[in-house]
């Protein structure tokens, strides 16, 4: 698979580390047990596009957000993940 | 085994025998597109010397020699000639080279001649042309398709001990070497505007549109020699030969900038972004040019694929078809056209299409008798006739081969015409063809099934191509040249195109006429002999049958059960004919019948190109500590510890053994004073005006209140409850912390602390990046190490317990102006230091401190001793960190903060991880006190079955401690901390050992610390 | 139901007449209207279910519905090891079961799957992986597992082969155990399938379950492309589509699809006796029968339901395979092929019952699917039969993972392309 980094452009996936579900959100310290459960063990692992986390590791250390279909293989968008994480969760104080 | 010299060239020394007296090559004809005449090549086959020139195949040099005998076939050992002219080849299958570079299970059809080649038939004992195993022919009745899973089950010990070992003795093809491969491979990348597979016509044209177009052409060929198909028929192309044009394209591609040709090169792979193609860059010479690889990996990386891979020939199905000498027609005529090679001297050409009258007409122009054409078509054409009349051929029409005869060869062969008469031909060559299958294999790499075409019956490529890929050629399914020029020149100008060039058609030459009408002949009914439809793993047409009467009618099934298309040519000559005869049992259609998934790769590819240079010393890289030459001149073992190489200890002439030394060095640092190259600790300096609040959510202790110039030592958890890493983590200044991980966990804790501050937490102002490589680092500890610190110090550093106590760091400059970084950090528990300056001041340093220690005693140490110092502090390490523990299992439960949400805090208060019977850190030490200590033993105890049951933890370290005199060790023990005194057994039943432990605290060397504030 | 029994006798009578005496080892079943037990899944396991079903519960009205061939899933795209040299209790004694039965296999199923227990040997590259490899074995013996730690020098005695001069990470030892083995992967589930057949259990190809009904918190049957089929109690053993098919019960599980891919090598005379792994980096190793290398590696570590992997794992995979074995060099990949795994959250699998009344959960099988097949069949029977748990199971519940019990051999956490 080749990945277009943001910062680094286009580079073979052999160069970044997976790390899973983008959709997953870390749940407020205060949540329910089963909260956390959810959050650290069960995924939707849908047979299609997938939102996923990946870590540029041999290249600029960025996270990614990218979207891809699992069952194709194919990728349509690439996206910081630090923008993708601050436009859904805005700065509070 | 081999050694390295033999990877350099060596002279092949011409044979002393002058060139008269080689061996005759009898069935060499005068003409040969492809040969070089002039060029003889020495060559022996089963020991037996023959010649040949350069341009042949090993196969077209055999048959030049009139050799038509050359393996057997996998289940029983049927005598098996030459089927083909290219990687299809299923028969010809020969051991190539010998030595350490033997390379079994080499099809003759696609090894190039070398002076000097040497090959082997294989899978037959004692000789090729008496094998015993040959006897399985005359039990075929029993040896059907999977047969041995109805039997060999009584008694059920007899598996193993007497029927698999005859299996696996009879099984099996070629020998492997069982030496290590003298030979280099390596791997590149490369990108390109458009990447075309295949360089015969359409390739070429495609070819030659893209680069007129100007964009970036990678050309890969199979074989040797640019040209397809053109190099083995008769043509005209544009007013001239077909030849002449080949010469004319490949100067003009040669000629143009941006035009990488790679003959020898097979694209075996379409994987995500990348194809995969390996060049055969030395195989056909006798060992690899000097500096040059045996084998070559490419990854070409192309924005447009155009994939012109041809198509291969179906042989017919009858009895007994695979006598040698009976040849797939297409094959034929590339052994007289290309090869200059007669093939046989007397020949029967069977076919179903009008294709294959071109063989008819070769033979006989280049002087080979034509028995008979045997057309299985009622009616053919008037050309046809015209053909098999000129060539004196007796035509058939309507009529079958029911019967063939020969043993080692083809003798003759007995065709039934339409009114069921029987004539009888002698013959030794047998051209067979059943119409041409499109090489779609690359068009489903991903997935796409090849879709079914009555009317070309054929498989076609899928609808849903890999991205990027286009199809021109025969393997569309259109096997005429001019359709293929057309085709290759549509498709090249339009990858161009694509890929952002402005493109126009070239003009496509005329070329002559030709047909290749076909009416499908699965199989030959109601002949003699078994009609074999997988030459090599002898699948017959009544094997399927067999599986579709035993309900294995899905055609994967089918494959699995009878083998169908799992022979070393991976079906290509087998699977339409086999899943045409499963479709015509079922008395389905094909289409609804199905194909198997083609996957890669295409042809065979070796490991070794696969593996490129990362074998023995260089399989992964080694990463060296900036002390390395200094500890390598002090006599140093080195350890492997995951990628770094580390001073295991230093020992001393004299010395035993590493625990004699590791023992002498422990204690020197006890005391004395030691030195240790710590640098493969991880170190991440993290700066911002938040790096303190990260620090809280990543450590499950508080570092917020952590003064600047301390350090504390923190523990991290995964957000899953168990510890993920430990490490002190020193405060530079009220922004800047630097972070210290374990060696093992250097690497992920720097992607977690991005993964926290880009990803959980992104509002936070906080940067930080991993300096493990920037900085070296050495422990100087022991009650001697304030003196050498102080030796090294620049004036101005006070270093007095008071001014620098434990726990400090600092900033300062040393030997005169060196920055460097000082902590008082101890692993050991002794008075310690960690001294850390730019990475390529390391050995300097190193260095200087020895010198300046000498009248201290001072004494580098390695890891072992490193071990020793921290098992008797009971310091936990990686084996304590296994993944596995909790913070309290490992007696760090009270530095989880009750304050404040940290990363794992939640999960950390899961039932099975608060549980009391959860195994918990203890130091323990033999009772007999002679006794020597193992990791991994298993904690029972005293009067206890060994049974799992009853089992209580395990050792995880051990030491053998000088400062106690005596073994010691930690573990981890149900209920540990409240077992302090109580003995039970380490048992280790794997190394025979059963021993009585006595529990204690994992400190067993100054519990009170009162060394490291000293 | 033909219920010949395969013999040499009748191999060799078969012989006189053509082979054509052969009935089909199944028979293609049309769907009923209703079952006492569906099991979605015509792999090794789901057709093990049904068979321990019918031989060990009497329950024969049992339907295995599958969407594609019978052994169309990992049973048939692996690399054929069996071994029970686990680490941790949760795991041993399952696997170890499953070893028992894989040695009286052929004689329950009367069906040839070529059990053989050549040994498998895990090497070691330290004197800390050979302390682990220990404790392992030293596991391993206390649960009554066979387990041997082997020094360098016994190691290359069995296999001269290895790279022990030259390697970037020297073979120390290995742990190895004489019990383990390998076994011809597809004719398990052909074997489990035709001796399901011959008690009366439904094969029904070719049919893909589209949803699950449920009806007041209890599940009733599948839909299917050949329409609603009813049951009793449903088995859910189609690994690798685990949270696809439980997503249709409402169901979220803590597994990932992801990829493995596996290769063999052309066909060569027999040297290479037992199965062996690589300690210095993840790839292990056999000689088929047939003659054929199989071996294979890590997973290719993304989230993927496509059934082929890429080129980067396929060169870690050789490489290894290189510095293990430098003579692989000029042997050939004839084949590779991708299966799709469930990978749990902690790399060990579930068989457990779900929230849905009725619905059964066999998952999560990660790489070690193929060598349980026999208990996991035999344990997921006794829990649809008896709704609990089967002794060597119990470990392998559904709420460890919320419990905080986790069955993690290598340590990993919950992270599945880590396991």
């Amino acid at each position: 698979m080749r990945i277009i980094c943001p910062l680094c452009g286009e580079r073979g996936a052999e160069e970044f580390v997976y790390h899973g579900d983008a959709t997953v959100r870390r749940p407020h310290p205060d949540s329910s047990a089963e909260t956390w459960n959810a959050y650290v063990h069960l995924r939707d692992n849908p047979a299609g596009r997938h939102s996923e986390l990946w870590y540029h590791a041999a290249g600029c250390h960025a996270w990614l957000v990218v979207e891809r279909d699992v069952r194709t293989h194919e990728i349509f968008a690439v996206t910081l993940a630090q923008d993708v994480a601050l436009a859904r969760r805005p700065v509070t104080a | 085994m081999s050694t390295a010299s033999e990877t350099f060239p060596r002279e092949i020394a011409a044979p002393a025998a002058a060139v008269s007296t080689r061996p005759a090559q009898p069935f060499r004809l005068a003409e040969a597109a492809g040969v070089d005449r002039k060029n003889l090549l020495d060559f022996t086959f089963d020991g037996q010397r023959y010649s040949g020139h350069s341009g042949d195949t090993l196969a077209s040099a055999l048959l030049a020699s009139g050799v038509r005998l050359v393996g057997r076939s996998f289940k029983y050992h049927r005598p098996r000639g030459i089927l083909s002219a290219g990687p299809e080849e299923p028969n010809a299958i020969v051991e190539l080279r010998d030595g350490a570079r033997r390379e079994p299970n080499t099809r003759a059809t696609v090894a190039e001649l070398f002076q000097g080649l040497t090959a082997t038939s294989q899978n037959r004992w004692p000789s090729l042309r008496f094998d015993v195993m040959g006897v399985n022919q005359f039990v075929a009745p029993i040896l059907a398709a999977g047969f041995y899973y109805k039997t060999f089950m009584w008694p059920a010990s007899f598996w193993e001990k007497v029927y698999e070992p005859l299996i696996r003795r009879a099984a099996g093809l070629g020998r492997a070497s069982g030496s290590h491969d003298p030979d280099h491979y390596e791997k590149t990348t490369t990108h390109c505007d458009v990447l075309v597979i295949g360089a015969g016509p359409a390739g070429l044209m495609a070819a030659l549109a893209a680069v007129r177009a100007g964009a970036r052409v990678v050309l890969c060929e199979e074989d040797f020699l640019l040209g397809g198909r053109l190099l083995s028929e008769r043509r005209m192309i544009g007013n001239r030969s077909a030849l002449e044009w080949l010469r004319e394209a490949e100067a003009e591609l040669r000629a143009a900038p941006e035009c990488r040709i790679l003959r020898r090169t097979s694209v075996f792979g379409v994987f995500d972004g990348a194809y995969g193609a390996v060049e055969r860059v030395g195989d056909h010479l006798p060992v690899p040019p000097m500096f040059q690889p045996r084998q070559r990996l490419w990854r070409i990386i192309a924005k447009r694929h155009v994939l012109c891979a041809g198509s291969l020939e179906r042989p017919l199905v009858f009895g007994d078809n695979d006598r040698p000498g009976v040849m797939l027609a297409g094959a034929v005529r590339t052994y007289v056209n290309r090869f200059g090679v007669a093939p046989g001297r007397r020949a029967v050409v069977f076919a179903n299409n009008d294709d294959a009258a071109r063989t008819v007409a070769d033979l006989a122009a280049a002087g080979v008798a034509v028995a008979a054409l045997v057309d299985a078509r009622a009616e053919v054409t008037p050309e046809i006739s015209r053909i098999a009349e000129a060539a004196g051929a007796k035509l058939l029409a309507g009529a079958r081969i029911t019967e063939t005869r020969g043993r080692l060869a083809l003798r003759g062969a007995v065709v039934t015409d339409a009114a069921g008469t029987r004539h009888n031909f002698d013959c030794d060559l047998l051209a067979m063809s059943g119409g041409w299958s499109p090489t779609v294999h690359l068009t489903s790499h991903h997935g796409g099934k090849p879709v079914w075409s009555e009317a070309k019956a054929a498989f076609l490529p899928p609808s849903h191509l890999p991205p990027g890929m286009a199809v021109a050629g025969a393997a569309t399914g259109d096997p005429l040249l001019a359709d293929c020029l057309a085709s290759g020149a549509q498709a090249g100008a339009e990858a161009a195109r694509l890929a952002g060039f402005q493109t126009s058609l070239p003009a496509i030459p005329e070329t002559d006429g030709e047909s290749a009408e076909l009416q499908p002949l699965w199989r030959v009914r109601g002949g003699k002999g078994k009609a074999f439809v997988d030459f090599q793993n002898d699948v017959a047409a009544s094997d399927v049958a067999l599986a579709q009467r035993e309900g294995f009618r899905a055609v994967e099934h089918l494959k699995r059960y009878t083998t169908l298309g799992m022979a070393t040519d991976q079906g290509k000559t087998s699977n339409v004919n086999g899943l045409a005869l499963m479709a015509e049992f079922n008395e389905r259609t094909i289409a609804q019948t199905g194909t198997t998934t083609f996957r890669p790769p295409y042809t065979p590819v070796s490991v070794g190109v696969l593996a490129g240079r990362h074998r023995g010393h260089e399989f992964r890289p080694t990463r060296l500590t900036p002390t390395h030459d200094w500890a390598t001149e002090q006599g140093a073992v080195f350890v492997e510890t995951g990628p770094w190489l580390r001073a295991q200890y230093f020992p001393r002439p004299g010395e035993a053994d590493w625990l004699v030394t590791a023992t002498r060095e422990a204690r020197a640092v006890r005391e004395a004073v030691g030195l240790c190259d710590v640098s493969t600790l991880g170190k991440i300096d993290i700066q911002g005006p938040d790096a303190a609040v990260l620090l809280d959510r990543v450590y499950a202790n508080n570092f917020a209140s952590l003064p600047i110039g301390r350090v504390r030592y923190g523990v991290m958890l995964r957000e899953d409850g168990f510890v993920m890493d430990d490490g002190t983590t020193a405060r530079l200044a009220g922004d800047r912390f630097l972070m210290t991980t374990t060696t093992a966990n250097a690497v992920s804790v720097s992607r977690h602390l991005d993964f926290c501050s880009q990803w959980l937490w992104p509002e936070l102002d906080v940067q930080m990046i991993s300096v493990t490589e920037q900085w070296a680092q050495i422990a100087v500890a022991g009650p001697r190490s304030r003196a050498v610190i102080e030796g090294v110090v620049d004036a101005g550093f006070d270093i007095s317990n008071a001014a620098f106590p434990y726990m400090s760091c600092a900033e300062l400059t040393i030997c005169g102006g060196l920055k460097a970084r000082l902590f008082r950090i101890s692993f050991s528990g002794e008075l310690a230091y960690e001294l850390a300056v730019p990475a390529r001041y390391g050995d300097a340093l190193m260095r200087r401190l020895m010198e300046i220690g000498k009248p201290l005693g001072v004494t580098p140490y390695g890891i072992e001793a490193l071990g020793v110092l921290r098992v008797e502090k009971g310091h936990p390490a990686g084996n304590e960190l296994s993944g596995q523990t909790t913070a309290a299992d490992i007696g760090l439960g009270r530095m989880m903060s009750k304050t404040k949400d940290f990363i794992g805090k939640a999960m950390a208060q899961r039932a099975g991880l608060t549980a009391t019977d959860r195994p918990v850190l203890v130091g323990i030490r033999p009772w007999d006190r002679a006794a020597r200590l193992r990791a991994g033993a298993h904690f029972l105890a005293r009067n206890v079955e060994n049974l799992a049951a009853n089992d209580e933890g395990y050792v995880t370290s051990v030491a053998y401690s000088p400062a106690l005199g005596h073994w010691i060790g930690l573990g981890l023990l149900q209920r540990g901390t409240e077992r302090l005194g109580e003995v039970v057994r380490a048992y280790d039943p794997v190394r025979g050992g059963d021993l009585e432990v006595e529990i204690v605290s994992p400190v067993l060397v100054d519990p009170t610390g009162d060394r490291l504030r000293g | 139901m033909a219920k010949t029994r395969y013999s040499i006798v009748q191999v060799l009578a078969q012989a006189f007449r053509g082979q054509r005496g052969w009935a089909p080892v199944w028979r293609d079943a049309e769907p009923k209207a209703q079952y006492d037990v569906i099991i979605v899944g015509g792999g090794g396991h789901g057709l093990a279910t049904a068979w321990y079903l019918a031989s060990q519960h009497g329950i024969t009205n049992v339907a295995v519905v599958e969407k594609g061939y019978l052994g169309s899933g990992n049973v048939g795209r692996n690399t054929t090891i069996i071994r029970s040299n686990y680490l941790l209790p949760g795991n041993v004694p399952f696997y170890e079961h499953s070893l028992k039965l894989w040695e009286g296999l052929e004689q329950d199923i009367n069906y040839n799957a070529m059990v053989s227990q050549r040994g498998v040997l895990n090497l070691c590259h330290s004197d800390a992986q050979r302390d682990a490899y220990a404790r392992r074995g030293n596991a391993m013996r206390l649960h009554g597992v066979d387990a041997e730690l082997l020094d360098r020098d016994a190691v290359r005695r069995m296999y001269p082969f290895f790279d022990y001069d030259s390697a970037r990470f020297p073979i120390v030892g290995g742990l190895l155990q004489p019990r383990g083995g390998s076994v011809r992967h597809d004719a398990v589930a052909w074997g489990y399938a035709r001796a399901a057949d011959q008690r009366g259990v439904d094969l029904i190809q070719n049919c893909e379950v589209t949803g699950i009904r449920v009806e007041g918190g209890r599940a009733v049957g599948v839909e299917t492309g050949r329409g609603f089929i009813g049951a009793g109690k449903i088995g859910l053993a189609c690994a690798g589509n685990s949270s696809r098919v439980a997503a249709m019960a409402g169901l979220r599980l803590p597994i990932e699809s992801h990829v493995l891919q596996a290769f063999v090598s052309e066909g060569l005379k027999p040297f290479f006796d037992g199965v062996v792994t690589y300690g210095a980096g993840h790839f292990y190793v056999s000689q088929s029968d047939k003659g054929g290398l199989v071996f294979g590696g890590d997973i290719d570590g993304y989230n993927s339901y496509a059934q082929r992997g890429n080129l980067p794992v396929v060169e870690d995979v050789c490489e290894s395979g290189m510095a293990l074995m430098p003579g692989m060099g000029r042997l050939r990949v004839l084949r590779q092929w991708g299966g799709i795994m469930d990978m749990s959250m902690d790399g060990s699998p579930i068989i457990d019952r779900t929230p849905v009344d009725g619905l059964y959960l066999n998952a999560g099988w990660c790489y070690g699917g193929f060598k349980a097949t026999p208990a996991s069949g035999w344990c997921f029977a006794h829990l649809i039969a008896r709704d609990e748990p089967h002794e060597v199971a119990k470990a392998l519940r559904l709420d460890r993972f919320a419990q905080g019990y986790p069955i993690d051999e290598r340590g990993a956490g919950a992270q599945p392309n880590l396991h």
